[in-house]
């Protein structure tokens, strides 16, 4: 007996200790460089792709097609045939995106020459990356490997990136704690609902960019992106997630979960007193609103590195944040009122460590985002993480399904929870 | 093919709102495709994509909602218009939503002044959450049922260490601070507090003090094993001492199926110690050992609520067999039996309260003889085939056998039904005995749910040449929501003969069969 309670209270003490290194992040974007130049462990053959690792074989249809893409924009392969036959061979590798520092969009496929978008931990000097995000719903991250989509991810990369990176440079980095916080206090929540952080990205950097040496028309590149894609902070976002994340990984007996990812075949997740092990259950079906020309019939299984917002305590737990978005729980049967909004974010408190005192939320009297999914909370209570997502296209080459919501498998925390007893060696210990 | 677009000019809404007229439109008769968006640039591709084309959608901007329809005919695309517009324009009323608690720490965190939790979790769990729930300074009514006896004696002890109660498990009635709670009626406040092993023993004598004139302060349930010896009635006596420390309480009353005999004296050990007047209704119990200990036997559930509301009145309590006069009752026996024919001998009762089963075993047991159960006095008189009946019996269609994975018959008429129907054909079967339990909870037409079996059954008995007499009583109060006179009525209209309580129904039917047999005999 006494021997349960001094485990419940390392358990406990590590949990807390977790959460505090989580907290105390301040993720500031520092630039955009190539990704080869900054990600540790790139190559030139090699792509880093959304959720826990796979092979080839398996990999879903958008991410075959974002895949194939990235081959054919880093000049490896001509077409998709020729792509496909590189990674059949093994001579173009495939590796998940969270063992490099980075996440992925979606079924995105970060290779060696695209932009990385590169964001320092001010607190503890660890820099995480992830891929610039295209401003259009046709894209790579949604298995679009076109022309168009090239030549869109070539732009991205000449021309509008280098601007982006001049004025980071200049105006020495952009705390994304703050504009994060802010935004949560303006209708957004941080996943499927970026809009007031884009904004306020671009109300402090368009007066960097017309103070520097750039031409009108470098700046209008820039300032029409920020315009037509409303959900462009979304990376950055993520980036700050996954540094805040990782600030609370690898502690001793912690059951606090530092990564939630799909590949659109598997869920995973990992926790901090279990290390770097993937801890697996088939991804969902996301229930959600079908754009135009797309139903669930055409939805691929739930997919991309965007829920760590999450599992960082925002997107579908700050749903209270973002009562506008609330409209998706028409399309899972649940309601769709501000109230349902509300429950959302008071339900995801019951399976985590802590309140965010950064990230507050105004519609329930200023509490914290809640922050730090403990397993064993996910395991006792039956509930499981709220995720608002995008649809992915289940054929590769078309645009953005649609957007809903989804629940993270109960199973990632039942083979968790079993890893964690036998690790611990808690099993004969009753 | 017709194709509609429309441009709403400056007029902004959310994109997901947007997202949710396109699903709820899409899929109106004759659409074939339909797109709802704000005409940002990105949308516009996206509208391009599924082909809808022209000027006005490459002049609309951001602040434009862009309506395209494809449809069979202009009419269905005027319809899904009126829809769309319908949608745009609706005012919400916010709903008044419950707040909901996930977990019992955040429902005492958000209500620290909490002090009471009906748990109802399939039983495996039920014993980890009531000890949760006890830990947090908790009384709790545990409805599930299947918890080993075990796991019962150890919430029970938990129970009585932080000074606590726990009603079950298996509880499915109790009355508490004037509140129904589960399967309970609606009865009007007084001096008489209750502590009962059992549920539907419960409701009849709550419901007969009701009517006749009483009120009651508390009705605590214990669960059914309570007062075996292996429990030892923990929660029995923890409700005595609530009882005895209420204000309002004047009056006790304990109710259970038959005890444990070592329980039975330390309960009354526990009864002699209380300063208020306690009634005891231990189905099967020795009235001379209650009396020695001070207290009333009442030797059946009827009584029992009587002699409360005599004590509580200052009356001499006298007993009655039937409330009605001897004409009426001699009237009625005679419509009942003077058409039956020379074999139906058998009384059948099909229950869906167990104690109120129970009850009418004890009455015509000593009246008719002995009757089967699947819930037998003795042993020996088990029914084997639980398909039908056979000679007496009284099935309880409560117990576990039925309700696996099936509604309770205080909830579903399916099972009775089937049972008087087929109870119909047996040509020996006399008379039909019932239970009607009202309540929150309840059916709330059980009466009207059962007038069509009791129907074919009698048609079915007069086929024959004889008479199927069906007597029931209706457990309930005028307050209870199913309307107590109504289901009288309904059952009076299929020649129900009525009774006003479970015994008197019981020793009726016994009446019946006692005379259609003397009359051959």
């Amino acid at each position: 007996m006494e021997k349960k309670e001094a485990i419940k209270e390392k358990i406990k003490q590590a949990n807390r200790a977790a959460v505090e290194n989580m907290l105390a992040a301040q993720p500031v974007w520092v630039d955009v460089a190539r990704a080869g130049d900054v990600i540790p462990g790139m190559k030139k053959n090699m792509l880093l792709h959304a959720g826990p690792p796979q092979k080839y074989e398996n990999m879903c249809g958008p991410q075959r097609g974002a895949a194939w893409g990235a081959l054919i924009f880093e000049g490896l392969a001509n077409d998709a045939k020729e792509a496909d036959q590189l990674l059949a061979s093994g001579k173009a590798v495939i590796e998940p995106a969270h063992d490099h520092d980075s996440v992925s969009g979606a079924a995105h496929m970060i290779s060696f020459s695209q932009p990385a978008i590169v964001l320092e931990n001010k607190t503890n000097g660890k820099v995480y990356y992830t891929h610039m995000k295209e401003d259009t719903f046709i894209a790579l991250r949604y298995g679009s490997h076109g022309d168009h989509t090239i030549r869109k991810l070539k732009w991205l990369t000449e021309v509008v990136s280098p601007i982006f990176s001049k004025g980071l440079k200049k105006v020495g980095g952009v705390n994304c704690r703050d504009i994060i916080a802010k935004s949560l206090f303006m209708g957004d929540e941080g996943h499927n609902r970026n809009q007031a952080e884009t904004c306020l990205f671009e109300q402090m950097f368009i007066p960097v960019l017309l103070e520097s040496d750039l031409s009108k028309e470098q700046i209008l590149e820039v300032a029409r992106v920020l315009q037509h894609d409303e959900n462009f902070f979304l990376y950055q976002v993520m980036a700050s997630c996954k540094a805040m994340l990782d600030a609370g990984k690898d502690v001793e007996y912690s059951t606090i979960v530092t990564v939630m990812a799909r590949n659109g075949t598997e869920f995973g997740i990992k926790v901090s007193g279990l290390g770097d092990m993937w801890f697996n259950a088939p991804a969902p079906m996301v229930k959600g609103l079908y754009f135009p020309g797309f139903s669930e019939k055409d939805a691929n299984p739930d997919l991309g590195d965007s829920c760590i917002t999450e599992t960082a305590g925002i997107g579908g737990f700050a749903m209270a944040a973002s009562p506008a978005i609330v409209h998706f729980g028409t399309a899972t049967g649940v309601g769709g009122s501000v109230q349902d909004a509300i429950n959302y974010t008071k339900e995801m408190y019951e399976i985590t460590e802590a309140e965010n005192p950064a990230y507050q939320i105004a519609y329930i009297d200023f509490r914290g985002c809640p922050t730090g999914i403990d397993i064993l909370k996910v395991l006792d209570t039956g509930i499981q993480p709220i995720i608002n997502t995008s649809i992915s296209p289940k054929e590769p080459g078309r645009s953005q399904a649609g957007a809903g919501l989804v629940r993270a498998p109960m199973e990632c925390f039942k083979k968790a929870f079993l890893a964690f007893v036998e690790k611990y060696k808690l099993a004969q210990k009753s | 093919m017709e194709t509609r677009i429309v441009i709403k000019k400056n007029q902004y809404r959310d994109s997901v709102f947007l997202m949710v007229i396109n699903e709820q439109t899409r899929s109106l008769p004759g659409i074939n495709e339909i797109a709802v968006m704000m005409g940002t640039v990105n949308n516009k591709d996206i509208i391009k994509e599924v082909g809808f084309f022209g000027p006005e959608i490459d002049s609309a901007t951001s602040k434009d909602i862009v309506i395209c329809i494809r449809a069979t005919s202009e009419e269905e695309i005027e319809r899904a218009l009126a829809q769309i517009d319908e949608m745009l324009t609706r005012k919400r009323r916010p709903e008044e939503l419950e707040d909901v608690y996930k977990t019992l720490e955040s429902a005492i965190r958000e209500r620290p002044e909490t002090n009471f939790a009906i748990i109802s979790i399939p039983g495996q769990f039920a014993a980890r959450e009531t000890k949760k729930a006890l830990n947090h300074g908790l009384n709790v009514l545990l409805f599930s049922d299947n918890v080993p006896i075990e796991e019962e004696i150890e919430i029970k002890k938990l129970a009585a260490q932080f000074d606590r109660i726990v009603m079950g498990p298996d509880c499915g009635t109790a009355i508490i601070n004037h509140v129904p709670l589960g399967f309970a009626n609606a009865v009007n406040p007084g001096p008489i507090g209750l502590v009962a092993a059992a549920g539907t023993g419960l409701q009849e004598v709550v419901c007969l003090i009701d009517r006749a004139g009483g009120g009651i302060s508390q009705a605590i349930g214990t669960g059914g094993r309570d007062l075996s010896d292996k429990v030892g009635g923990l929660s029995m006596l923890k409700g005595l001492d609530i009882l005895d420390n209420d204000d309002e309480t004047e009056i006790v009353v304990l109710i259970s199926k038959p005890p444990g005999p070592t329980t039975t004296k330390k309960i009354l050990k526990r009864v002699s110690k209380s300063p208020k007047k306690v009634i005891i209704n231990f189905l099967g119990s020795n009235p001379e050992l209650i009396s020695s200990f001070g207290a009333t036997f009442g030797q059946t559930l009827e009584e029992t609520a009587f002699l409360a509301v005599a004590a509580l009145k200052g009356e001499q309590y006298q007993h009655r067999n039937f409330s009605t006069s001897e004409e009426e009752l001699k009237r009625r026996l005679k419509e009942e039996t003077e058409r039956m024919t020379p074999n139906q001998k058998f009384i059948r009762g099909l229950y869906s309260g167990g104690t109120l089963c129970d009850e009418a075993m004890l009455i015509l047991n000593d009246s008719v003889g002995e009757v089967y159960s699947n819930i037998p006095l003795k042993p020996k008189l088990r029914l084997q085939d639980l398909s039908k009946g056979q000679n007496h019996c009284c099935i309880d269609l409560g117990d576990d056998y039925f309700t696996r994975g099936r509604p309770h018959p205080m909830i579903s008429p399916d099972s009775r039904g089937r049972y008087i129907i087929s109870e119909g054909e047996d040509p020996q079967v006399a008379v039909l005995l019932l239970d009607i339990v009202l309540g929150y909870g309840a059916h709330m037409d059980m009466a009207g749910a059962l007038r069509e079996s009791i129907k074919v059954a009698k048609a079915e008995v007069e086929k024959r040449g004889g008479y199927l007499a069906v007597v029931a009583s209706v457990c309930g109060t005028m307050k209870d929501p199913q309307d107590f006179p109504s289901q009288v009525q309904n059952l009076e209209d299929v020649g129900v003969v009525v009774m006003p309580s479970n015994a008197q129904a019981a020793r009726f039917a016994a009446m019946i069969a006692l005379k259609n047999n003397n009359r051959i005999g």
